[in-house]
């Protein structure tokens, strides 16, 4: 009564994804699949869902060899897939959703929307996954678009669940519900695979633990014989530091002062409503906050992509309320942006070009309308050194880099120079351990290197190890300041908005 | 984190030295490996444009069953005689590559202007009326100026060049500034300048006097582009300016920091933005220059093509082929030149094959479509061909093989 892959092997032109991997998952049981972005997790778990055909080895249900060609085998064989990204349609309700491919139809082909709507109730009561049947996808949370997700896949009779990084998209308070889930599931018999990167996760939620590195299987353990440190060691493979290494604060003039600012988001809504805070020299200020609450239309508004509504925002004692980028970049100010995929690169452009986005246009790097291209690729080809990009070469697409390297990249770019004010929106989102503790220490040594630095991010953890204050952003506003060292609860109530 | 397995970091390190001209303009870089689909394509367009040619006699479809030998025996020497007589308008003798060069010259220019476009994100159909404009400001200074032909004909380019960089400049700025969509712009802007001109050259400052009809005065003999091989052949130094245009292009696509820009901004603009690229600018530039090429290539077919007048009909349908050159030339400077060179090359053969073969032009129409169907789907050729696709370009079922 078990899911079982044994020696599974799959290669791509020059890469072994899966080198031998053994896995089972019993009814009732958790099972966290640990490893870094590009561990051969992904690839694995594609192979379990039919997406992908391995060169060799066999998978087992119930003691039975089975072949998966396809989702659909896949769900035949009772295997369900809660994927990263969700598959919903939005302008579609819960019901339509949770029913589409395989719609209840009466008679003439008709879709029988009541029992539809009661099969999902059903679920959603039996599994405590609490969603209105009737809301539109579009309209409800990405914690309950998760809730749906999870429903399709138990409305497909699934008796194994894999899940993909789910609660990179959720809030702390999300976490904490999808754990309840995980629970209900896995006491009703369900045999979960967990996908994750994150140490504490697979601590807490799973009755085994397997890490993955570098496509293979390197250790199997159970939460209570290891501790975060062992687990982060076995997936980068070395000893790695957990915790920000970082001395106190030494404050300084101050850098950047934000005083009073409105901004508008594309609704023509007031996203950030009278803001005021400093960043001193020397000093991280982190501000946390659920995503959505402004935060990105406050660093537009700081880095001059949004135009404020009203407010100033000065620079050393300078006004650049209405600076564009280009003129704040002389300045100073590094920004590291929270799409690094959308806002930070061009995919289609090679790691070289991309370590010059923002100063090509002039010395070193162009004299007029001439570029050097002898000095860009020196240039590049010391900062992939320095900063420690894994790359093939200058000369590739950074879309080949993994997650973790492309911000590599941008942080190379944006700290190679002389630099008054940092500012990092979400700066460790979706990467590696490994480089999360390397871009980590990059920010403090900036901050010891006598710059002001602004963090975002909407990872409580990450604001609580780098910041030496924590301001919470709610609903457009600063609601309020703590140390560094405060208590986690009070946090997350400010989060939430409930904090007086 | 670097995929398992990932081969040691290999940088391709600097290409192997072309020579100096090459070297300055980066042109030679690749081009071989980018050749093969096109070429590819170009034979399984000829292959199915012959069977086109064997069944369009039906007289040989009439005694297929009774006679198959002889019916098929006929198709072969049909199909046999059609591409001989192509091949020959094409390339056979002086004359016909004088033609063919001829016929690329404004596909050429005008290819560039939307190949630059294309590499700046933005969909220019406006070439035609950019050459139209283009055409009647040449007209103007061709006619009205006297000069000595050293200064006459760049002075009527110029023209020629700022009439086009004006009307493409126009949707330029319209996109910058209200976000209007350049395809509609640029296509009601193809209306606007052909009535314009229609009028224009009813008015009697350029109508050719004696004349009903919209058709401007001759230009005056020093505006006239000389010919290049000798007063018998039509090609004129057009074609060199053309050429030299691929060079500058590639110059300033892969060599310059505009060029550097405009790429960064067509492929994400976002993080152009963000780079404190500003990209209202660059769109404005691009399509300004966008025109400008076209526009010399409008100055080419008043300057270059006998009588030497400005006509409503002075563009043809070069302003439309054009784009479906830049997309065959895959908007690369080299690779556009390439795709009007054949592109020219089968409208001269095409001629030839209609007078000594019977076969309509209209079959070069149908190859040049066939050709642009099997690049834009490469797919199908790599199927065809067996040809192995880089795996990047493999169906992806994920984003990766990890994370």
């Amino acid at each position: 009564m078990a899911l079982e892959l044994s020696g599974v092997t799959k290669r791509f032109p020059g890469v072994i994804a899966n080198n031998d991997v053994s896995l089972s998952v019993a009814p009732g049981e958790v099972v966290a699949l640990l490893g870094e972005n590009g561990a051969g997790k992904t690839t694995l778990m594609n192979i379990l869902y039919g997406l992908y055909t391995p060169d060799e080895g066999t998978i087992k249900i119930d003691g039975e060899e089975i072949d998966l060609d396809s989702s659909a085998d896949a769900i035949a064989a009772g295997i369900g897939m809660v994927h990263q990204h969700f598959m919903l349609v939005p302008v579609f309700t819960v019901t339509e959703n949770v029913v589409l491919g395989q719609e209840p139809t009466g008679f003439g082909g008709v879709i029988d929307r009541d029992e539809a709507r009661e099969t999902v109730v059903e679920i959603s009561e039996r599994y405590n996954l609490q969603v209105d049947p009737d809301a539109l996808i579009e309209n409800i949370s990405v914690g309950v678009q998760q809730r749906v997700e999870i429903i399709k896949v138990l409305d497909r009779e699934a008796r194994f669940v894999i899940f993909d990084e789910p609660t990179a998209v959720l809030t702390p308070q999300e976490v904490e519900e999808f754990f309840g889930i995980v629970e209900g599931l896995k006491n009703d018999g369900k045999g979960i695979i967990f996908i994750t990167h994150k140490l504490g996760e697979a601590l807490e939620v799973a009755n085994r633990i397997v890490v993955m590195r570098g496509g293979k299987v390197v250790a199997e353990v159970t939460p209570d014989e290891v501790t975060r440190q062992d687990l982060a060691d076995l997936m980068v493979g070395r000893s790695v530091d957990l915790t920000v290494a970082k001395g106190d604060a030494e404050p300084k003039s101050t850098v950047l002062v934000v005083r009073d600012l409105v901004v508008l988001d594309d609704r023509k809504v007031k996203a950030v409503d009278g803001v005021t805070f400093e960043v001193r020299a020397g000093e991280i200020v982190g501000i946390a906050g659920v995503q959505g609450n402004g935060q990105t239309e406050l660093i537009e508004g700081i880095t001059g992509l949004r135009p404020p509504l009203s407010g100033s925002v000065l620079i050393r004692e300078e006004d650049v309320t209405d600076a564009t980028p280009r003129e704040l970049h002389r300045l100073g100010v590094s920004h590291i942006p929270e799409d690094r995929q959308e806002s930070g690169l061009v995919l289609d452009f090679t790691v070289a070009e991309n370590m010059i986005l923002d100063s090509y246009y002039d010395r070193p790097y162009s004299r007029g309308l001439v570029m050097d291209w002898g000095v860009i690729h020196d240039t590049a080809r010391g900062l992939v050194e320095q900063y420690d990009v894994r790359t093939p070469g200058i000369q590739v697409p950074v879309s080949n880099l993994s997650g973790g390297n492309q911000q590599k990249v941008i942080v190379a770019r944006e700290f190679a120079r002389d630099v008054a004010l940092v500012i990092a929106a979400q700066p460790t989102r979706g990467i590696d351990v490994g480089s999360i503790e390397y871009i980590h220490t990059q920010i403090v040594a900036k901050r010891d290197a006598g710059a002001a630095v602004l963090v975002v991010s909407s990872e409580l953890d990450e604001v609580r190890a780098l910041a030496d204050r924590i301001l919470v952003l709610h609903h457009g506003k600063i609601v309020a300041e703590f140390a560094p060292d405060a208590d986690v609860t009070d946090i997350g109530l400010a989060m939430l908005g409930s904090h007086e | 984190m670097s995929e398992p397995g990932t081969t040691e970091p290999q940088d391709p390190g600097p290409p192997a030295k072309p020579p100096w001209l090459a070297r300055a303009t980066g042109v030679g870089e690749s081009t071989l490996r980018a050749l093969v689909l096109p070429t590819l394509a170009f034979i399984t367009a000829l292959i199915i444009g012959a069977l086109i040619i064997a069944v369009s006699d039906v007289d040989n479809l009439r005694i297929l069953f009774a006679e198959p030998g002889t019916a098929l025996g006929n198709m072969v020497e049909e199909v046999a005689r059609s591409y001989r007589a192509l091949f020959n308008g094409a390339v056979g003798s002086i004359n016909a590559i004088s033609e063919t060069l001829f016929a690329t010259t404004p596909l050429l220019l005008a290819g560039l202007g939307i190949a630059l476009g294309f590499r700046a994100g933005l969909f220019n159909i406006g070439a035609q009326g950019q050459m139209l404009i283009a055409g009647i400001a040449a007209a103007y200074v061709g006619i009205y100026v006297s000069a000595p032909a050293i200064v006459h004909i760049p002075l009527t380019i110029l023209a020629g060049l700022a009439g086009g960089m004006i009307w493409g400049g126009l949707a330029g700025v319209l996109k910058a500034r209200t976000g209007a969509h350049e395809v509609i712009t640029t296509i009601m802007g193809n209306f606007i300048a052909l009535f314009l001109v229609q009028w224009l050259l009813t008015t009697e400052a350029i109508q050719d006097p004696g004349r009903n009809n919209p058709v401007s005065a001759a230009l005056s003999g020093s505006a006239v582009l000389p010919r290049l091989f000798g007063s018998e052949y039509r090609v004129t130094i057009g074609f060199l300016i053309a050429i030299a245009g691929v060079f500058v292009l590639h110059w300033l696509l892969f060599r310059s920091s505009f060029g550097f820009e405009l790429r960064a901004v067509g492929s994400n603009p976002q993080a152009g933005s963000y780079a404190g690229m500003n990209v209202a600018i660059v769109v404005t530039l691009v399509m300004a220059l966008a025109g400008g090429l076209a526009g010399i290539a409008g100055a080419n077919q008043v300057m270059g093509l006998p009588p030497f007048k400005a006509s409503p009909a002075l563009a043809g349908s070069v302003g439309f082929d054009a784009i479906t050159v830049a997309l065959l030339g895959r908007s690369n400077p080299v690779g556009v030149m390439w795709a009007a060179l054949l592109f020219g090359a089968l409208s001269a053969g095409g001629r030839v094959m209609q007078g000594a073969a019977q076969v309509p032009i209209d079959l070069v129409v149908v190859l040049q479509a066939l050709i642009v169907i099997f690049v834009a789907a490469p797919g199908l050729i790599r199927a065809i061909w067996r040809v192995k696709g880089e795996p990047e370009e493999a169906t992806q079922l994920t984003t990766g093989w990890g994370s």
